[in-house]
């Protein structure tokens, strides 16, 4: 009844329900927290170009540029915050596709880094290609920060900052160097 | 020890040793009617799944465990980490949304990017494909649990590991009076 074996494996059912009960107190007790603030964005650089898409189908497609800035703070943190996954977001609208969604930027906030963000005329991590030639002269992009909250356990939203921009691509292509 | 038990075994009956296999049968009946039960409420034909690369590193190590949901209600958005099997091959891959085009009648075309890698994902699909389409999609991630899946992980990659234990779990279960 007391041999080696029986109590190995008494010690470790009881470490693996300890642990799994930890897992789920720690979910349980963030589960219901608000994660959203406010974020402000502008943009100061705008132009369109019309353009082959080497990477994708080698039409011409559209390519925006556009130069951000945005002011941020993060106090999003808790115990069972584990990285917050901040993306910015253009959505709008073309003839041939109802609804675009494309990731400019994007930035990794680990735990424990220091999290208050304040850019300036950054440019777009990714290039900015519609599928189609919708960008000229598109009178409604609206940009939004978002993150995605990863937990050490539990559930993974993905929330909206309560704040947007919106602006508007030029009617005319450049052929600048941009 | 094994002498004790095989002299159990010698002196269970006909009758007793079928209620044991029965006894086996119902556990593992159980477990398969738990996982189709997963299958058809989350949607998702693979509702866990083991994260098998660092792509996603430092939010998804190799061996977190993400528990997904596929409802048609809900559409694909940008930002979200899917699961996506790219057709031809059988590894499901975890990665995010950074492109997405939706047209008026519903067909969805997207793109993803893997956390950890810094080129987009059209090097993964098949050849001459430049997109993902919904049916792509196993799920999206909407749960997260650490480690546990490395033991899935370890049974692939030994076959004897995985022989063994379920070898050991056969007998245990058999010979074992209750």
């Amino acid at each position: 009844m007391h041999s080696v074996l029986t109590r190995g494996n008494a010690i470790l059912a009881y470490t693996l329900s300890v642990l799994a009960a930890l897992t789920f107190c720690c979910f349980v007790s963030t589960v219901f927290i608000d994660y959203r603030t406010k974020a402000t964005m502008n943009t100061v650089k705008v132009v369109v170009k019309n353009v082959p898409d080497y990477s994708a189908s080698r039409e011409k497609n559209d390519l925006g540029f556009l130069t951000f800035d945005f002011k941020h703070l993060t106090h999003l943190f808790n115990w069972n915050v584990k990285q917050l996954f901040l993306y910015l977001t253009a959505e709008y609208s073309t003839p041939t596709n109802k609804l675009n969604q494309v990731v400019l930027w994007d930035k990794i906030i680990l735990r424990g880094e220091n999290a208050i963000l304040d850019f300036k005329n950054m440019n777009t991590k990714y290039y900015f290609w519609d599928d189609g030639n919708g960008l000229k002269g598109n009178p409604n992009v609206t940009l939004t920060l978002s993150w995605n909250i990863i937990p050490n356990a539990g559930l993974l939203p993905s929330i909206f900052a309560l704040g947007q921009h919106a602006f508007r691509f030029p009617t005319e292509y450049t052929t600048s160097r941009v | 020890m094994f002498q004790s038990l095989f002299d159990d075994v010698k002196r269970m009956n006909k009758r007793q040793f079928l209620y044991q296999v029965l006894s086996f049968g119902m556990i593992v009946s159980s477990a398969l009617m738990i996982w189709k039960g997963l299958m058809v409420v989350t949607g998702s034909e693979s509702p866990i799944v083991v994260v098998l690369s660092g792509s996603m590193e430092p939010a998804f190590h190799r061996g977190d465990l993400l528990f997904l949901t596929n409802y048609k209600e809900e559409p694909v958005r940008v930002g979200e980490i899917v699961v996506f099997k790219v057709e031809g091959r059988d590894i499901p891959i975890v990665h995010r949304v950074l492109k997405l085009h939706e047209k008026g009648n519903g067909t969805v075309k997207f793109l993803t990017k893997g956390d950890n890698n810094s080129v987009d994902d059209r090097g993964l699909y098949a050849p001459g494909q430049l997109w993902l389409t919904k049916k792509d999609v196993v799920g999206r991630a909407r749960g997260f649990l650490p480690y546990v899946g490395m033991v899935t992980i370890y049974m692939n990659e030994y076959p004897k590991f995985k022989y063994a234990v379920l070898a050991c779990l056969g007998l245990y279960v058999l010979v074992h009076r209750e």
